[in-house]
């Protein structure tokens, strides 16, 4: 890879709005992304904040209801947007996969395990059915599946939990994908088949140049896995660091507070919780969505959506980005209310 | 044995549940042994946490503390009487006495019950009290985990994860038990409400002295509340000891993979990481010898004829034949 080529993924000013009962409803809002071959970012955030359906959109993926823009969405150099639905789908599947957050809702219960895996490459690998077959023999042995022959005629049902999702690691690898979107791939896992899963993902990062996006809400993967993170709150991008930097010094507010809610990082026996949740659509405030929780919140963030900070200071979506811990241009505004 | 503690709240001694379970329509049924003999005494006012991979019998173990199940064989004390072989008068009184609280915030609530309805039906069912007292009892105690008093005729749909957690806890908590059994009580929250329902749970075990027996496959969340730990494989304990002595010091292979797999949140942590080979075996037809044998990088001849007991090893209990 050389330094002037561009990222695999790029993403500019995302935004999903889905119409709802309700009225519309902005899941996802302006959100940016640059993943590049090799690479490996982490998105995090509170569960609703549009991780999944930020992805889903990058993978044409979400239903009617749903209206995607974006200044940019490029794959390896090809404008998603303006793809036909046929071209898009020579793609996604083949150099664009996902895994899915629920292992079990997306494998088909009524087919084997080997006859979804040879359907995969059916669509976009160029193999006769011997082939295919020996590749999902392969496929299976990568992912650490013991006595690959005999599961590939098993249900889904038939495997747990943990099996299940090294299937749909393996589908989600078949045709050797450039970017693999792993949603919450581990999460229901035992941390003992997950380090095992977790080895794989980085092991493909790493000896064949695959980049990956990785959802969780797990800080420790993050903290063992990820290059790069991006924190997603209320569905927009609140913080964007590399992962060091992140652990070590989060600018933005609710990073901030997330690291500290960590057990893992209390000294005390209660431990410094955000008070209250993320805002609904119905008591969504109008300056900074993160305002009714953050203890650094002036009468400024309660009435003035925040601008984005440089890359110094995270892009931190943020009017007083925390430096060390403290509020950076807080002295010259006003004191926190 | 587990050293008995003095007034301990509950002591259970040996407790095993069997399932017989029916595979397909040809194969004979087959037994699963989900808990096979467990045994621990739980002060006042402590925390034990019970920990392992999924499918480890950690659940059985909490439907039987709670009497939800009645258990196989073994014996559960609670105020020095076995409720374990107790009639079914006997249980039921005792029942007000270990309470449950489930993982997931959203299927423990009836969608057509008020909150209020929720919380006052221990109290109709196993209490007395008048319509007026069961609504006061209910309403002082969701003041005290964070709830309002006008939340009482609202219904699950309007709360959030860790809103229904609360609600849970509540319920579990407003015949005043002297022991809670806690299945996952937090996994399916995220990290911020998580520490606002682990916050609740350490508050409440100071002003009520309610002890509790806390199910978590999150180490750091266990590290967090538990005085005492609790391994579990294969329905059997293999690590049973002080919370710093297991973190500290985790002598059974098994625990030293648990902990080595766990994710730390510090990406300048350097560590080590024992890779297990394999999965949880088949509760159908566990391993001879030590059930931990076909995935443990130190086992050798000894491991794969005999189990190793639970003995007392430097300060733990534990069950391996390579730790002295
Ligand atoms: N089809 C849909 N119609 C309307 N709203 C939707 C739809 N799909 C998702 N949403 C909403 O969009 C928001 C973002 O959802 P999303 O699934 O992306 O969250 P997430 O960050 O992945 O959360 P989690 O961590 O729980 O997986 C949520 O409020 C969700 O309810
Ligand atoms: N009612 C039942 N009938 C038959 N088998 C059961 C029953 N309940 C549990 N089992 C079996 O007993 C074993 C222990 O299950 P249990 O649910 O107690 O595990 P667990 O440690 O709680 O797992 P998890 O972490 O996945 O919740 C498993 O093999 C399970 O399949
Ligand atoms: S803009 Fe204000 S309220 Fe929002 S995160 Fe920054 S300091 Fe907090
Ligand atoms: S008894 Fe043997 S197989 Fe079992 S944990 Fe100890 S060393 Fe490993
Ligand atoms: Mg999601
Ligand atoms: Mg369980």
């Amino acid at each position: 890879m050389n330094a002037t080529s561009t990222p695999l993924l790029s993403i500019r000013n995302l935004s999903v709005t889905f119409a709802t009962g309700r009225g519309p409803f902005r899941a996802v809002d302006k959100v940016d992304l640059d993943v590049a071959a090799g690479e490996l970012v982490a998105i995090v955030g509170e569960s609703g904040s549009g991780k999944s359906v930020a992805m889903l959109a990058v993978m044409g993926l979400l239903p009617w209801t749903a209206t995607v823009t974006a200044d940019r969405l490029s794959f390896d150099g090809k404008d998603l947007l303006a793809l036909t639905p046929r071209e898009r789908r020579k793609i996604i599947g083949r150099d664009l996969s996902m895994i899915f957050q629920e292992p079990m809702s997306s494998l088909n219960p009524c087919f084997t395990v080997g006859f979804q895996l040879r359907e995969a490459m059916k669509a976009h690998l160029d193999l006769d059915k011997t082939a295919r077959q020996k590749r999902a023999v392969e496929l299976l042995d990568l992912v650490g599946i013991p006595e690959p022959e005999r599961r590939l005629k098993a249900f889904p049902h038939q495997l747990s939990g943990g099996m299940s999702q090294r299937v749909m690691i393996a589908m989600a690898l078949a045709c050797n994908p450039k970017l693999i979107i792993a949603d919450e791939p581990t999460t229901a896992l035992d941390v003992t088949i997950q380090a095992q899963i977790l080895d794989l993902l980085l092991r493909l990062q790493k000896d064949s140049g695959v980049g990956l996006v990785l959802i969780t809400h797990d800080m420790g993967v993050v903290a063992e896995t990820a290059q790069r993170v991006c924190v997603h709150y209320a569905g927009q991008q609140v913080e964007m660091q590399d992962t060091r930097g992140l652990f070590r010094d989060p600018h933005h507010p609710y990073t901030s507070a997330l690291l500290a809610a960590l057990p893992e990082r209390a000294s005390g026996r209660i431990l410094p919780s955000i008070p209250g949740v993320v805002p609904g659509l119905a008591d969504r405030p109008a300056g900074c969505l993160f305002s009714p929780r953050c203890r650094f919140a002036t009468q400024t963030c309660r009435t003035i959506p925040p601008p984005r900070a440089g890359a110094d200071l995270g892009y931190a979506l943020c009017h007083t980005p925390l430096v060390d811990g403290h509020p950076r241009a807080l002295k010259k505004l006003e004191m926190p209310a | 044995m587990t050293p008995t503690v003095p007034q301990a709240v509950m002591e259970a001694i040996d407790l095993a549940q069997s399932y017989e379970v029916t595979r397909g329509l040809l194969a004979k049924p087959a037994t699963v042994k989900a808990v096979a003999g467990i045994s621990f005494a739980l002060a006042p006012r402590s925390t034990l946490a019970v920990v392992g991979e999924s499918g480890s019998g950690k659940s059985t173990l909490a439907r039987m503390l709670t009497m939800i199940e009645k258990p196989g064989t073994g014996a559960l004390m609670i105020d020095n009487v076995d409720v374990a072989d107790a009639d079914a008068g006997t249980r039921r009184r005792y029942r007000g006495e270990v309470q449950m609280v489930f993982q997931n915030p959203y299927g423990s609530l009836n969608p057509r019950q008020t909150i209020g309805a929720a919380i006052e039906e221990p109290l109709l069912v196993n209490t007395s009290l008048s319509a007026a007292e069961r609504r006061e009892r209910a309403i002082d105690m969701m003041k005290r985990v964070g709830l309002r008093p006008e939340h009482h005729g609202r219904y699950p749909h309007m709360f959030s994860g860790g809103q229904r957690q609360r609600i849970a806890i509540a319920r579990a908590l407003v015949l005043r038990p002297k022991i809670l059994v806690l299945d996952e009580p937090v996994s399916a929250l995220d990290v911020s409400v998580r520490a606002q329902v682990l916050n609740l749970l350490v508050e409440l075990q100071e002003s009520l002295g309610v002890a509790y027996v806390f199910v978590s496959h999150d180490l750091g969340v266990v590290r967090h509340m538990a005085d005492e730990v609790m391994v579990m494989y294969l329905g059997r304990a293999v690590e049973h000891g002080p919370r710093d002595a297991i973190f500290d010091d985790p002598r059974h292979p098994y625990t030293r993979a648990l902990m080595s797999a766990t994710p730390v949140a510090d990406p300048e942590a350097k560590k080590e990481r024992i890779v297990l080979e394999g999965e949880l075996p088949s509760p159908f037809d566990p391993p001879a010898g030590c059930p931990f044998n076909p995935r443990c990088p130190l086992a050798f001849d000894r491991c794969r004829r005999e189990n190793p007991p639970l003995e007392m090893k430097s300060g733990r209990m534990v069950a391996c034949w390579a730790v002295d």
